[in-house]
């Protein structure tokens, strides 16, 4: 009996210890995003997205940056999702099991480890200089592919392996080829869970400063990036140069600028949710 | 099917930026890109001067960074930009580096930057200090043996001495460890430092025994809650405005900021009309950005030495 009362009280603290967790994250999430909201929501107007930078509080935009960050999103995009994908399909399936190969895999977990500034400056010198891309969207989007490549290998390579394994012998048992049953199969089966990992790397993308300050993304750009090789500012630059103003309005500008660059991370991993849930409604077996 | 959920992102993307292209078509304009990089304390300015230039020569793109003034000498020395915005003289080890990529260029002054000392408004005692009294203060051989104010100066109170300054790695506290320690860089090492001047300025306005410092933009936006301390360099004490500043009486702790224009840029028209346009209209757009302008003579003056730069560089261009 006195055991039984104990645990009954050991399972209801473990119970509160739980939610005291949760709302711990939830409480801070709360309350930064309330107040970030409370200074900066009056500032976002259609002018806010649409002016150019100012030294003015009032009449600065953010929209070089906006246009900066998106270019650049799709871009580190057409670069990383076809290095990944690939190289995780191979991982999984293709290489055998051999010391080099689990060499490799130790590799590109690490890799997702390093902090990002260490991209960075692997950037600067391969991409930048070597490589004479400048400070360009070109050089912008290789270093933070090169940034979320392991994220993205890892993750693909998860939703692979989630693929039942009946599957795989099925179609090999009508003689489909590795190749087939891959591309008819195993990807179609596995596409809601890369498909999230992607988006998921991709808003973690979104949201980098140092490596893109390193390779020499600008902090006053008036244009608009017409093609990869001009030069570009992101969101999280255009908010630090706000914030480290004297001028209180410019605070003020920073939380605005934040506001948007949460809403565009909030509509990535929204549409993360919605490409998930499509395909498990899809995908009956 | 993967390509589904990608290709709307594209689509939004596309739709979004196709929003927005279509307004830069001013006709027989200058045109081509001027890039700038250097200093963060010179940044507002130039940025400011490149803002007003857009209604001048819409079709000339100008970007700035903000490397510093050392990173942007690197980036000059390379060729990498045509404009290094500077905080300080260019170094001899940097104009040595210039020299080895035969990169020519011209100094010129754009505006006056001020330090200001601060301390609470609620400080009745520290109304000036002297230049040796700030030295003693923050020398390195202070840490730990000068905590209280009364060390200081014996009729100030016998309290502890609270400091605050920008980090190590900002240019303000180069400049300031130079002029006053006499040392680039040489500092105590216990004081609060912060990159952020926002939690410099909370800092000394929450407490009545602090002394910090930081640039005098930063004080004439926070004025109501701070008070600024009187600087004795031998001839009395002097506090920080736009009059002494620019008289030059507020020694040490004013500095003049720079531009440095690369020589085979000085040939491109765009880029001629820009530090033209930077040095007629300093003026009036240096103090909405918090720093103090030189006198009119000076901006004329500077304004000549340039014509002369770009005079010499393009006979010299020609007749090669």
């Amino acid at each position: 009996m006195n055991s039984r009362q104990k645990n009954r009280i050991k399972d209801r603290a473990f119970k509160y210890l739980g939610i005291f967790s949760t709302s711990i994250g939830l409480i801070l999430l709360t309350v930064f995003i309330g107040s970030i909201i409370k200074d900066g929501i009056g500032r976002i107007d259609w002018d806010f997205l649409t002016n150019l930078p100012s030294r003015k509080a009032e009449k600065a935009g953010i929209l070089t940056a906006l246009a900066g960050s998106v270019w650049l999103l799709v871009m580190t995009a057409i670069v990383s999702i076809p290095l990944g994908v690939a190289a995780a399909i191979h991982l999984e399936e293709y290489s055998r099991k051999t010391r080099w190969s689990s060499f490799l895999e130790i590799n590109i977990t690490n890799l997702a480890g390093v902090p990002s500034v260490i991209y960075g400056i692997l950037g600067l010198q391969i991409f930048v200089r070597t490589m004479r891309f400048g400070g360009s969207l070109l050089a912008g989007a290789f270093t933070l592919a090169l940034l979320i490549l392991p994220i993205i290998i890892v993750t693909t390579r998860e939703a692979i392996k989630a693929v039942p394994s009946s599957i795989k012998e099925a179609s090999y048992g009508l003689g489909a080829t590795k190749w087939q049953t891959i591309r008819h199969q195993v990807l179609p089966a596995a596409g809601g869970s890369i498909a999230t990992g992607i988006i998921l790397a991709l808003s973690r993308a979104i949201g980098e400063t140092a490596p893109v300050i390193i390779i020499g993304a600008l902090a006053y750009v008036a244009f608009v990036p017409q093609s990869p090789t001009d030069e570009f500012t992101v969101l999280p630059i255009q908010i630090f140069n706000w914030v480290s103003r004297p001028d209180h309005a410019f605070v003020v500008n920073a939380a605005a600028g934040i506001i948007v660059l949460l809403a565009v991370t909030f509509m990535m991993n929204g549409i993360a949710v919605y490409l998930r849930h499509r395909w498990q409604n899809k995908v009956n077996w | 099917m993967k390509n589904y959920g990608f290709s709307i992102v594209v689509l939004v993307v596309v739709a979004m930026i196709g929003c927005q292209s279509g307004d830069s078509s001013v006709e027989g304009g200058l045109s081509g890109t001027i890039n700038i990089d250097g200093s963060s304390t010179v940044f507002p300015v130039t940025e400011a001067v490149a803002e007003e230039f857009r209604s001048e020569a819409p079709d000339v793109r100008v970007t700035i960074g903000i490397s510093g003034t050392g990173g942007g000498f690197k980036k000059f020395s390379r060729g990498e930009t045509v404009i290094s915005d500077a905080s300080r003289p260019i170094k001899e080890s940097e104009a040595k580096a210039c020299r080895e990529k035969n990169i020519s260029y011209v100094e010129l002054t754009v505006a006056y930057d001020g330090l200001a000392v601060v301390v609470n408004p609620q400080n009745d005692w520290a109304l000036s200090l002297t230049t040796e009294e700030l030295k003693k203060i923050w020398e390195p051989e202070a840490q730990g043996t000068i905590v209280k104010w009364n060390q200081v100066r014996e009729t100030f109170p016998d309290e502890k001495l609270t400091l605050l300054g920008p980090g190590t790695a900002s240019g303000t506290f180069d400049y300031f460890t130079k002029a006053i320690v006499g040392k680039s860089g040489s500092s105590r090492g216990d004081y609060m430092p912060s990159e952020d001047d926002h939690v410099l300025v909370q800092g000394v306005a929450g407490d009545k025994y602090a002394l910090g410092f930081f640039g005098l933009a930063y004080f004439q936006e926070n004025a109501d809650k701070l008070k600024l301390v009187g600087v004795d360099a031998g001839s009395g004490p002097v506090k920080p405005s736009m009059e002494t500043v620019k008289s030059g009486s507020y020694a040490p702790l004013s500095r003049p900021i720079f531009i440095y224009v690369n020589s085979d840029a000085a040939t491109r028209p765009e880029v001629i009309e820009f530090v033209e346009f930077y040095l007629t209209h300093a003026a009036s757009l240096v103090p909405d950005v918090g720093y103090i302008p030189l006198p009119d003579s000076e901006y004329t003056e500077q304004l000549t030495k340039f014509r002369n730069f770009v005079k010499s560089v393009n006979t010299t261009s020609e007749s090669e």
